[in-house]
């Protein structure tokens, strides 16, 4: 790999750029690795620790491949999800997740055993998970930057060809040139703290429409996660064995996890504080709970506060698109988008082809990860091997709708702190963003549109600032794809849902595809209806 | 929220400074990290649990400073608590291989 230090910039060469370095990146930079790839990952953080898989346990779609429990699986969550989920995609990732979860056992997960001896592959725990995949690929070759946030996209007429970015901590730029470049930077939980989130700001999303990507299912992105109000740990799931109650120790009808986190919503909107207890967990369960989910106690312990049996005060984080189920539109197996050289992976990119308009947190957000992380991998690869001698001589410029200059005063952060608040308020709301209206969706649009103006008017710095700029600007876009979609999707489904338009709407059984930057454009698609059982 | 680095603790090891995320912590030339940008930790307490000396302590509050004090904190055990929990660090078994996650999936549908 060519390394030339030069006025205080770091350029590099390789075949394949991955950006992000959670489960998706990882598995699409060791994926590439193996097919003989030289591969660079870039982490805007620190791969290992990075976004939402890393803090925490997740359960993984793994099903054995026979038949009648592959079918149960496809079946699970395909009416929840708005039946939008395409069986050839459900089938390709069941058999993919199986394959990788094997060879993580292989390499070294250490995985629990069963009755009979056998490691039980359900689940994997953040931490170690991800402390694993970074080891493995290192071990592959790939050379990783962390701290390493990408600001542009280079491309010519061949396609995306690599990527420019900042170091974080020593304040170098970086040029990374590539024969194609993976998208893995995850959703978009819009700075709301929501366990592991924070890095999660949709730049991804924003890097892929400048070079012309496009989006799918971007309606499908008001996930909301259960927490204590004094924490950050999402964990929605634990909360089946919850009672909610109001401050005089009623309880909250029809509040629950599942189905009943509207209610809760709508109490918190009236100002009704809410309280939560796990005190429907059966005894001899809480000890197995503590274990498998070590975080989600760790704030009650440190606040003396015992779940099972005290009330505690609960909110409903944002999760929005991480937890969502859009994102960049998909149009090959190898999870290529319909920009050559660009492929993405993982929370980046749609969800809806296994989930359809549902998910929460969980096994197939998982099983997605990794295995539209090592279809990526494969196909940028692939990509960047046929580009072959046209990669030595490509004329590279930047796509991206920001102008950057290189000297950084640090001015514009407070501006752009007011940005961010300002698209927080238009998608945190539950009368925004949970419960949909026409009304409410314009009215955000326009706000959002008038923001987007300002942020691409602004000249930035190649420089941390320039980093926090580009964030407000993706999660500007981001906002304006969602409730643009949300607006044209006059049903509800799945997780969206329309306040004016409380049904399911049968003719709508179709995809939202969104795009477009100054103009911000949709359309619809059809779902690929092959082999679906009724 | 991040809330502080025991100076009696710390090794200098600033992994610290490497793992957060969020780069929450700045590196000190002969010196022990300093918490340079509290506001922008989003509380998934992977310093801590990555920190080899159980020098750090992150508060469960996300959203504001938690006045806590060293002292305290060594008298409640809270040092060093989680990472102990998870089964990382010298002798310990990783809490990912413990038989209650098969046991739990056997009774629910988590795990």
């Amino acid at each position: 790999m060519a390394k030339v230090l030069e006025d205080n910039e770091l350029q590099l060469a390789a075949d394949v750029l991955v950006i992000g370095g959670g489960p998706a990146g990882t598995w699409a930079a060791l994926t590439a690795a193996t097919k003989g790839s030289k591969v660079i990952l870039v982490d805007k953080g620190y791969c290992g620790t990075s976004g939402a898989t890393a803090p925490s346990g997740t359960g993984v779609w793994y099903i054995k491949p026979e038949e009648k429990l592959r079918e149960e699986a496809r079946q699970s969550r395909y009416v929840l999800g708005g039946k939008l989920a395409e069986i050839p995609w459900m089938n390709r990732v069941l058999d993919r997740t199986y394959e990788n979860m094997n060879k993580l056992g292989n390499l070294g997960y250490p995985f629990p055993k069963d009755e009979f001896g056998d490691p039980y592959k359900r689940g994997l725990q953040g931490p170690e998970y991800m402390k694993l995949m970074r080891k493995l690929v290192q071990k592959a070759g790939v050379q990783i930057l962390d701290h390493s946030p990408v600001l542009q996209l280079l491309a010519d007429e061949h396609g995306v060809g690599g990527a420019t970015g900042v170091r974080t901590q020593s304040g170098h730029t970086w040029t990374v040139r590539a024969g194609a470049v993976v998208i893995a930077t995850g959703g978009c939980a819009f700075l709301s703290k929501a366990l592991g989130t924070n890095v999660l700001t949709g730049d991804g999303y924003l890097l892929a429409a400048e070079a012309g990507a496009d989006f799918s299912g971007m309606e499908f992105s008001n996930a909301y996660a259960i927490c204590p109000t004094f924490s950050s740990v999402t964990k929605t799931a634990y909360y089946k064995y919850a009672s909610f109650y109001y401050e005089d120790g009623t309880v909250v009808e029809g509040a629950g996890s599942q189905r009943g986190r509207s209610i809760i919503a709508r109490n918190l909107l009236q100002g009704r504080q809410v309280y939560a207890s796990l005190d429907q967990a059966p005894d001899d369960i809480r000890p197995l709970l503590r274990v498998n989910q070590t975080n989600f106690f760790l704030p009650f312990d440190r606040l003396g506060i015992d779940p099972f049996k005290d009330k505690f005060p609960v909110t409903l984080r944002l999760e929005g698109t991480v937890r969502g189920t859009g994102g960049i539109r998909i149009v090959n197996e190898q999870c290529a988008t319909i920009v050559p050289g660009l492929y993405a992976a993982g929370d980046a990119a749609t969800r809806e082809l296994i989930c359809g308009g549902f998910t929460g947190g969980g096994s197939h957000n998982a099983a997605w990860a990794m295995s539209s992380g090592s279809f990526a991998g494969e196909g940028a690869a692939k990509f960047a091997q046929e580009l072959g001698d046209k990669a030595a001589d490509r004329q590279l410029k930047s796509v991206s709708t920001t102008t950057f200059t290189k000297a950084g005063s640090g001015q514009v952060v407070s501006k752009t702190g007011e940005a961010i608040q300002a698209v927080q308020e238009e998608v945190m709301p539950y009368d925004r963003n949970l419960f949909r209206t026409q009304e409410g969706l314009e009215d955000s649009i326009n706000r959002l549109d008038g923001l987007w103006t300002d942020l691409r008017e602004r000249t930035t710095t190649l420089d941390i600032a320039g980093v926090r700029h580009r964030e407000a600007a993706a999660m500007t876009a981001t906002a304006r794809w969602m409730y643009n979609s949300a607006s044209e999707r006059t049903e509800t489904r799945g997780m969206h849902k329309r306040e004016d338009f409380p049904q399911i709407d049968t003719a709508q059984g179709y995809r939202l595809i969104s795009g477009g930057l100054d103009q911000v454009w949709t359309k619809k698609a059809e779902v690929n209806k092959e082999a679906v059982t009724p | 929220m991040i809330e502080l680095i025991s100076e009696s603790k710390c090794v200098e090891c600033n992994l610290c400074v490497s793992v957060c995320p969020t780069n929450v912590f700045d590196r000190v030339e002969n010196g022990i990290p300093v918490i340079a940008r509290q506001s922008d930790c989003q509380t998934c307490f992977m310093c801590e649990l990555y920190c080899p000396a159980d020098a750090l302590y992150v508060a469960p509050d996300a959203e504001r400073p938690t006045l806590v004090s060293e002292e305290i904190l060594d008298e409640q055990g809270l040092f060093g608590g989680y990472r102990e929990k998870v089964g990382w660090g010298k002798g310990r078994k990783p809490v990912a291989e413990h038989p209650y996650m098969y046991e739990l999936s056997k009774k629910t549908s988590f795990g």
